[in-house]
């Protein structure tokens, strides 16, 4: 299936891991891919990483939603998304919320069939601090 | 001395960027301890390494090209915060120079370095960040071409206030970035990413200085 699907970022492989796993407990049919960490594995984040999971869900016929864990892993995404051409950034977006709270929320609105904007709202998990 | 600054004076100035990021490697390791993730040091030293390595492969035409080269090396080997915000200095300054670099092609350069910064970190002066060295520095570079400086003379300018902008932010407290979360005891220590933003323009000036 071709929904919409996620990339988490964090500086921690582990904790990209470990919120992959999480997400896909209510959402089994979500193409979920983690990107923590450096390219050799250090506390960082990847725009390798990042931009491979990218390109691969695309090339899957993906709409991909992207969260992150912190400031710097934000800016990591947000350059990803300026080396995507226009057509591309279309089908990706930035979610900017609460990593976990924010994955799950984001991995249930695809699980159901929510659109790319949905599954971003979600992923904003506004109305969790309202 | 010329005084426009060629694809040569680049390749030094990034190699000499390299040799002084490597230098002071544990002291800008300290400073981020002190107020961050303690990553920068490591960070900039690996990044720039590699964006040597990829000079050595040599066959690069002009000062723009050394310029990307640099963007894409420090956007995918730089983990921390550094990589995604030199890259993209780097990108928005090879994007705002085209061919030989005079003096006022000096402030265009830091110009776009600062735009760069300012759209992917969206930090203000007085932050204590990297923009409180590229401000003063581009301020210092434009002054200087407008007086009639050549193009070493500007970049000197530039990195004597990027070093004094760094210095200047010792008193600052953080608003930006994971030292924020320090509130009042992020006063009192020098921002990691302006003393390196220092170190590498001061590097751009010795460059020139030695061609």
């Amino acid at each position: 299936m071709s929904g919409v699907a996620l990339v988490i970022v964090s500086h921690s492989v582990q904790l990209a891991e470990g919120v992959v796993e999480l997400a896909a407990q209510m959402a089994k049919d979500v193409a979920l891919r983690a990107a923590g960490g450096t390219d050799d594995g250090r506390i960082g984040t990847s725009f390798d990483k990042v931009n491979d999971a990218v390109t691969e869900l695309r090339a899957a016929g993906h709409d991909v939603a992207i969260l992150t864990d912190l400031g710097s892993a934000t800016m990591t995404v947000e350059s990803v998304l300026d080396f995507l051409d226009e057509e591309e950034a279309a089908h990706v977006k930035f979610a900017d919320g609460p990593l976990v709270e924010g994955a799950v929320a984001a991995a249930v609105t695809a699980q159901v069939g929510g659109d790319l904007d949905a599954v971003v709202a979600a992923g904003r998990a506004r109305e969790l601090f309202s | 001395m010329s005084d426009s600054l060629s694809v040569a004076w680049a390749d030094a100035w990034i190699r000499g960027a390299q040799a002084v990021l490597a230098e002071h490697r544990m002291e800008l390791i300290d400073l981020d301890r002190a107020i961050g993730d303690g990553d920068h040091g490591e960070n900039m030293d690996r990044g720039f390494k590699a964006v040597v390595a990829k000079l050595d492969e040599g066959g690069i035409a002009d000062v723009q090209g050394v310029l990307k080269i640099v963007a894409s090396t420090l956007m995918s080997k730089v983990g921390g915060a550094a990589g995604p915000l030199y890259g993209t200095a780097f990108l928005r300054a090879a994007k705002a120079v085209e061919g030989d670099v005079d003096a006022n092609g000096v402030a265009d350069l830091i110009a776009g370095a600062l735009d760069g910064i300012v759209s992917r970190g969206k930090a203000t002066t007085g932050e204590k960040t990297m923009v409180d060295a590229w401000t003063p520095a581009l301020e210092a570079a434009r002054a200087a071409a407008a007086s009639g400086a050549t193009a070493a003379e500007a970049l000197r300018a530039a990195a004597t206030a990027a070093a004094e902008g760094a210095e200047a932010t010792i008193p600052l407290q953080a608003t930006k970035g994971r030292a924020s979360y320090l509130g009042e005891r992020s006063i009192g220590h020098k921002d990691p990413g302006a003393t390196s933003t220092a170190y590498i323009l001061n590097a751009a000036a010795d460059a020139a200085e030695a061609l």
